[in-house]
């Protein structure tokens, strides 16, 4: 069993993936799969992105074992108002100038399930959000 | 089993290498190690893109070429040339001129590369549109980008596209149209005129491909200058043999940036530099850059022009076959152009062997095979990395940091190799402020009880 932390900061994109390229590149020195790797990296880079768009800071928390990997992201920041619609595919709360960076498509959380076997998103009343990613690896 | 052994082009000269390690700074896939005042090349993570040539300050590395004499064990003997080697000339020597100097250093025909190239940009194009479940499709063209994708971005390799490069359907076709010709195959030495390390590789060990109608390979400076040096000495009067086949604009193009890109339909896009590869290859990998249908990537700035093979400046290079283009273009237009391409006549021949066989991972990261024993030596790095520096300083021998912990894990190295820490340890406990002009207050607190 193995953790890395990582803190985020909101609001800088120029470091938005900083943290899901340093555990690519652990999950490559692990040998896994190639397809696993790539799913592990999309689904992360997009949490890890999610709360530099949305919130003030937030802490990723990956935890390797030999079955599984599991992604903690918790953030301080508004929330997600209607987690129901932010799983539609081209729903975003975006603003436009971080859409104006190429980041809020819409497809980040839609995005995220797609690449993950299990994917659970709570609600920190109005203080953050909690984004729980799992991975089988086997 | 047992690792297979990738020819590597790139030679490392004992006798002149002195240790400086301004390669291992450079590369790419962390390939070079020094050791006893010497670099050494890791030949599995190796790409022979070449730059560690282009920062060795004495010429110690090199690329390996065939003799050049080779050539004359052959009855018909072929000059398969890049068209970078039209721009290796000033401007006021003609195409023609310098195919005709090329000749005469003993060659028989002079065929260029990017013969294939109209082939291919159909042959992409389709294979772009068949394949609308792989995005973006990137190309195969520089080998050195191959190699790199297969051994820093193993989950990639699925999206590099499965066809031949130009090189190896011009030697294809053009061996092709000798044999039609009435020549006995084993009178055909086609040899390869290089500006760059991985195109040799990919001809002595090619990727997903069983073997390569190539001969031997010489490099574009040596050639060059031959046949420069006979232009200064006009010890022969030139004879100008009129240019029967002629590269089309677009071929004469496809080996510089956006070569590939302009002519593939869809989201394209052309990324030239090997860092530059490398962070959007990254960014593939994370899923952002998914809406894209076509990517080329050259490893060297400004694509082949910039060959670490090259004499001439790469932009020079650039401009001198763009004006040829456009000369064409030009002396098409006033209908002053008779191309008959032999390459046009074995169009399905050459169509049929355009395909490659599927491309493997082999990621140079793994720490191990076995994944229990990997996160224990991921662990180990964690923890002898927060006594290092992180200076990146290279005076071990590994070009960074963590590749120190990553090489003392995998016992190839010892802690103490570790310069700083030899001088903290020698100066500390009792006069630490010695060490610490150098590098620093507070960098001790680690390794100082």
């Amino acid at each position: 069993m193995m953790e890395f932390n990582f803190e985020i900061e909101g609001g800088d994109f120029t470091k938005a993936g900083m943290a899901s390229s340093e555990v690519k590149k652990i999950l490559k020195q692990l040998n896994l799969k190639p397809s696993i790797i790539k799913k592990i990296a999309v689904a992360m880079y997009e949490a890890e992105v999610n709360i530099v768009a949305h919130a003030y800071r937030g802490k990723m928390k990956v935890s390797i074992d030999s079955e599984k990997i599991s992604m903690l992201f918790e953030d301080e920041g508004p929330g997600i108002a209607d987690i129901n619609k932010a799983m539609q595919e081209g729903y975003s709360t975006a603003s436009e100038e971080v859409r104006q960076m190429g980041f809020g498509a819409g497809m980040g959380l839609p995005n995220i399930k797609k690449n993950s076997d299990e994917l659970k998103i709570t609600n920190l009343q109005g203080q953050g959000t909690r984004v729980q990613i799992t991975t089988f690896i086997k | 089993m047992a690792e297979q052994a990738f020819h590597h082009a790139l030679k490392i000269l004992n006798e002149v290498c002195f240790g400086c390690t301004h390669c291992i700074k450079v590369c790419p896939t962390d390939a070079l190690r020094v050791s006893q005042g010497k670099a050494r090349l890791i030949l599995n993570r190796c790409i022979d893109c070449g730059l560690c040539m282009q920062a060795c300050p004495v010429n110690a590395i090199i690329i390996e070429q065939d003799d050049f004499n080779n050539i004359f064990k052959y009855k018909a003997r072929v000059a398969l040339v890049p068209s970078i080697m039209i721009g290796q000339f000033p401007r006021h020597y003609s195409s023609r001129k310098i195919y005709s100097g090329i000749l005469e250093q003993g060659f028989t025909h002079v065929y260029e590369v990017e013969h294939g190239a109209s082939i291919l940009r159909e042959q992409i194009n389709e294979y772009v549109a068949t394949n609308p479940d792989i995005r973006p499709v990137i190309s195969s063209f520089c080998p050195a980008i191959v190699r790199l994708i297969q051994v820093r971005f193993p989950s990639l390799v699925d999206n590099i596209m499965l066809l031949k490069a130009p090189l190896d359907l011009a030697s294809i076709s053009f061996k092709h149209e000798l044999l039609e010709r009435g020549i006995k195959e084993e009178d055909i030495g086609i040899f390869y005129v290089t500006p760059c390390a991985a195109k040799i590789a990919a001809i002595k060990s090619p990727v997903g491909e069983i073997s390569s109608p190539i001969a031997g390979v010489i490099n574009v400076d040596l050639l060059f200058n031959k046949v420069y040096t006979s232009f200064k000495k006009e010890e022969k009067a030139s004879c100008i043999v009129p240019e029967k086949e002629q590269l089309r604009p677009e071929e004469m193009e496809w080996s510089l940036t956006r070569g590939e890109a302009k002519y593939i339909k869809g989201r394209c896009l052309a990324i030239d530099g090997i860092k530059n590869a490398i962070e959007f290859l990254e960014q593939i990998e994370n899923g952002t850059a998914v809406n894209f249908d076509f990517i080329e990537l050259r490893s060297c700035d400004e694509s082949c022009a910039g060959g670490i093979l090259t004499t001439s400046n790469r932009f020079l290079t650039s401009e001198r076959l763009h004006e040829r283009a456009l000369k064409y273009v030009h002396d098409k237009s006033e209908g002053r152009i008779v191309n008959n391409k032999s390459i046009d006549r074995h169009k399905s021949f050459v169509e049929k062997q355009v395909r490659i066989g599927k491309i493997e991972p082999r990621s140079m990261l793994k720490l191990d095979e076995d994944m229990e024993k990997a996160m224990g030596k991921i662990k180990n790095i964690r923890k002898i990395n927060k006594f290092l520096p992180g200076i990146d300083c290279g005076g071990c021998g590994s070009p960074t940091c963590r590749t120190l912990a990553e090489d003392v894990v995998q016992g190839e190295a010892k802690t103490s190799d570790c310069i700083y820490l030899q001088n903290a340890l020698n100066c500390a406990p009792d006069k630490p402020e010695k060490a610490e002009d150098i590098w620093g207050k507070g960098r001790f607190d680690n390794i100082i009880p």
